[in-house]
């Protein structure tokens, strides 16, 4: 009977406990206010390697039914297993504003990530942002991409790069275009790079790499355009999604 | 009670034959129910899940004639692999499952090596002989090396690949910052082939410190480094106001002064901010030196300090001697010795001293510093271990100061202290550590450093690829790094490019730079007029570079010392740069390669010839191409470029013989004489 009661005493503290030591992430958050919609302000279809955080946080704003920014609405936001986020929650800012860094699951393909807040009423109003994760191909044709690709096919200068995307006759095609790529197969892409616009009779600004690149690379090079084509491409990797 | 039981007892072992029945009878029963136990094992349960996902794929039949059911395993008695993981993630080699977002049924990502060749435990680490997901997975009692997590993977590469990868970007990073950082300093790391991995910073000598700044400065920089300069790499040793004020004492009282390193100038520094300025932007100083600007961003290169602060920090006649010639305060500096004149470096000196914080000292007092307090310095001073990576008079280099880290990454998690919260495994360990040294114990040495979480895991992942797997592996699988090179140019010509510090940006036979081009093969690559014109006035050979060659006041002298030198020296075995004419191609050849330059090939994509038509902004421009580059050069690089500079992204577009013959006319005849004419205009 001794022992019975011990027992007993001994699981409640435990459970008391266990129940305290939850407690602080449930009460450290609580809204001041509410909003009506929730929109992306930056952050989304970025591209990250597989299982490393993101290069830009996820910025979502919450805005009430005019329109206009709500400070001190509450975020949630929510993924697939093996997204982790800092912080998973957050109270929107004086400019309406919850920010979080990500980093995306082990494996490569197109993330959902859900923002979510509450509407007055207590529905949940939920915003859906997308990011790629590159496996250890994709990332190396982003490497090779970078390299050699870049500064034609992205229109894009920055400080340490101008774009050469301007000063080209004929215009490249930037690597997201997916209304265009999509419609390439692998053979035809192969056959671009390898041996140069000309192949499929297009301008011979592209220049054939074939000789300055191993068929490793192409194929790299391939499966970066293909994970990073918007809309995504028919055979583009798997999606994982909140459950 | 007892009664009953006692009946029961009779009944069934009350004589030696009833007792062998019942024995018989239950052993029978369990033999019937063992099998049950396989049947119902977690490995089958997978397997199954495998067939109903495959069921109504388009490739079903293909994908269930490669089924094969049972524990499956890749067994590599050399590596000391024996993977059962085949056995649940069923799918891992169809190439067809890569849009599989259920686990463990995707196929393996594309990676440059076999499964059946290297097995999984190798690159995942885990338990591969476990047929269950958690003996698999997850630390056990009798194994404590889990699965590794993804983002740490490319540490595994590591293990066989000592050189960078193409496609291990984290790994390259990480390894990276354990020699750039500091790290080596004080830790030893041996690699599994002998060699140590060495620093790469070059932290000051502070035996003479007392000439550059001041002691209010040296306590501000102690107590926060990145208060002073946001990209310092100065870790923070959290050091209270009485320890910051005593070391300080000792590094002044240390200090011993160099001769020649104050100087006094006839000319005052000036406070010409439009002249300094453009001065600055002149001598190309923001290719090394960054500044943060009003927005808070940081611009400018990391070669050298930033400079946001450096008026608070240096004393104007130290500056100047610097600006003036840098060997003189420390010979073996990065830093170029530029040759500016007294009224350029009273200009540039007045201009960098204007860039001051007056919050940086403004609660920074201190007293004369009593001899106890330098004795106490001079204590603190050795107990953090400064002497590791900075050079100090009186004080000896320690030994051995931190715990090596040669096979950290096979640390065993029973010898390790972990944080309250944190999970107990490796990785995390590691990464902990280095984001929170101090944490982990009171009166732990290992200063705050100022890293991002993409820095930690690059250097976890870098410090997990030292384990003991990379000693074990048979050595023929050992992929050794480039070797270093310690190439020095020599006699005086190799004494002026010290001086003028061209390895800093330049790379020679594999030792220098990468900010600008590689010179080994210089001397065959350009005409000798062109490189004394370049010296005495250099322009850019690629409009979109920010980053240019500086201007170093060269006397003629030096000139033709340099490019007699580089003339002679650096000439490739392939090129020779006499065989062909600069001149003197006939006119159809010229027009032939004109055709080629914009049709076929499109070089005009990439390179001006024309400044009217042609906008290539990637490659150099070609207007003046043929009174810089020799005829041979130019030839050669139309077969094969890379082959003359490994790495350049001009593509190799396999010529012919007549294509480069006839491209090398019409480059060659591009003089640049069209636009001397305009301007003669």
């Amino acid at each position: 009977m001794n022992c019975f009661a011990s027992g007993v005493l001994i699981l409640s503290v435990a459970a008391l406990a266990a129940s305290c030591s939850r407690k602080p992430d449930s009460t450290a958050l609580k809204p001041t206010a509410f909003g009506a919609s929730i929109v992306e302000s930056s952050g989304g279809k970025q591209f990250g390697q597989a299982g490393t955080p993101l290069p830009q946080p996820v910025v979502v704003q919450v805005n009430d039914e005019p329109g206009a920014a709500v400070t001190g609405a509450l975020v949630e936001f929510a993924a697939a297993p093996g997204v982790t986020f800092d912080p998973v929650s957050a109270l929107t800012d004086s400019s309406g504003q919850a920010t979080t860094n990500v980093s995306l699951g082990g494996m490569a393909g197109r993330y959902q990530i859900a923002a979510s807040t509450l509407d007055k009423t207590h529905k949940k109003v939920e915003l859906k942002i997308e990011e790629i994760a590159l496996g250890y191909q994709q990332t190396l044709g982003r490497r090779l991409n970078e390299q050699y690709c870049d500064r034609c096919h992205n229109a894009e200068s920055t400080a340490e790069r101008v774009s050469n995307y301007d000063n080209l006759e004929v215009k490249p095609h930037p690597f997201t275009e997916g209304e265009t790529l999509d419609k390439l197969s692998d053979a035809d892409l192969t056959a671009i790079i390898t041996y140069g616009g000309p192949a499929l009779n297009k301008s011979a600004l592209m220049p054939a790499w074939g000789n300055t690149l191993k068929k490793t690379d192409v194929q790299a090079l391939i499966a970066y355009i293909r994970a990073v084509s918007d809309p995504p491409s028919r055979s583009a990797s798997a999606v994982f999604a909140k459950d | 009670m007892k009664e009953k039981l006692r009946s029961l007892w009779q009944k069934l072992f009350g004589d030696s034959v009833r007792a062998f029945g019942v024995v018989s009878l239950v052993f029978l029963a369990s033999m019937a129910i063992a099998p049950a136990k396989n049947f119902f094992s977690e490995w089958r349960h997978y397997q199954h899940g495998y067939l109903s996902v495959i069921r109504n794929r388009s490739d079903a039949n293909t994908l269930r004639r490669h089924f094969q059911g049972g524990i499956q395993q890749i067994w590599l008695p050399d590596l000391g692999v024996v993977d059962r993981c085949t056995s649940c993630h069923v799918g891992l080699k169809e190439p067809t499952l890569t849009d599989v977002a259920q686990q463990p049924y995707r196929k393996h990502p594309v990676i440059p090596h076999n499964l059946d060749q290297f097995g999984c435990t190798i690159c995942h680490r885990g338990q591969g002989a476990a047929t269950t997901l958690a003996e698999a997975h997850s630390s056990t009692l009798a194994w404590e090396q889990p699965i590794l997590p993804a983002k740490f993977v490319e540490s595994s590469c590591g293990q066989c690949h000592r050189g960078p990868l193409q496609g291990t970007p984290q790994l390259n990073l990480g390894r990276n910052l354990l020699s750039r950082s500091g790290c080596v300093h004080c830790h030893a790391v041996k690699l599994p082939d002998g060699s140590t991995v060495k620093a790469t910073d070059d932290p000051p000598s502070l035996s003479h410190i007392a000439d550059k700044t001041t002691r209010e400065w040296i306590y501000a920089w102690l107590k926060d480094p990145q208060a002073y300069a946001v990209t310092s790499t100065m870790p923070n040793f959290k050091l209270g106001d009485a320890d910051a004020r005593d070391i300080s004492a000792f590094l002044i009282a240390n200090s011993t002064p160099v001769p020649g390193d104050n100087v006094t100038l006839p000319a005052k520094a000036s406070s010409d901010p439009i002249a300094g300025a453009s001065l600055y932007g002149e001598s190309f100083c923001a290719s090394c030196h960054a500044v943060q600007n009003a927005a808070g961003n940081v611009v400018g290169g990391d070669v050298g300090p930033e400079l946001t602060r450096i008026g608070s920090k240096v004393k104007p006649e130290w500056l100047q001697a610097w600006v003036q010639n840098p060997r003189v305060y420390d010979p073996p500096t990065g830093m170029p010795h530029y040759r500016f004149s007294d009224s350029q470096v009273a200009t540039l000196t007045g201009f960098l001293l204007a860039k001051t914080d007056s919050d940086l000292l403004a609660n920074v007092h201190l007293d004369a510093a009593t001899p106890e307090q330098i004795a106490h310095g001079k204590r603190l001073v050795s107990d953090y271990g400064c002497g590791s990576c900075h050079e100090i008079a009186e004080v000896k280099k320690p030994e051995n100061f931190a715990p090596e880290l040669s096979r950290i990454g096979s640390k065993p998690i029973t010898q390790l202290i972990f944080l309250q919260g944190m999970q107990h495994t490796l990785p995390d360990y590691i990464a902990g550590k280095i984001k929170q040294p101090r944490a982990f114990a009171p009166g732990l040495k290992m200063p705050q450093y100022t890293l991002t979480p993409t820095q930690i895991d690059a250097l976890t992942t870098a410090l997990l690829s030292l384990n003991d797997r990379s000693y074990s592996l048979p050595p023929s699988l050992a992929v050794a790094a480039p070797p270093e090179s310690d190439y020095q140019p020599a006699g005086k010509a190799g004494k002026l490019m010290t001086d003028l510090a061209c390895f800093s940006c330049h790379r020679i036979n594999g030792h220098g730079g990468d900010m600008a081009p590689d010179l080994t093969w210089e001397g065959s690559s350009v005409q000798r007029e062109w490189l004394v014109q370049f010296f005495k006035n250099p322009g850019t050979l690629r409009p979109a570079l920010i980053r240019r060659m500086p201007k170093f006041n060269l006397t003629d002298g030096e000139v033709s010392e340099l490019t007699d030198y580089i003339m002679t020296v650096y000439q490739s075995p392939s090129v020779d740069r006499d065989s062909m004419p600069l001149s003197g191609y006939s006119q159809g050849e010229i027009e032939l390669g004109k055709q080629l330059f914009y049709g076929k090939y499109s070089c005009q994509g990439c390179h001006i010839v024309d400044t009217k038509t042609d906008k290539g902004y990637i490659g150099p421009t070609l207007t003046q191409v043929g009174s810089r580059l020799t005829a041979a050069w130019i030839y050669q690089w139309m077969k094969n470029p890379q082959a003359l500079r490994p790495g350049t992204i001009e593509p190799n577009r396999a010529m012919s013989d007549e294509d480069a013959q006839a491209l090398t006319a019409f480059l060659i005849s591009q003089k640049g004489g069209g636009k001397q004419e305009a301007a003669k205009k």
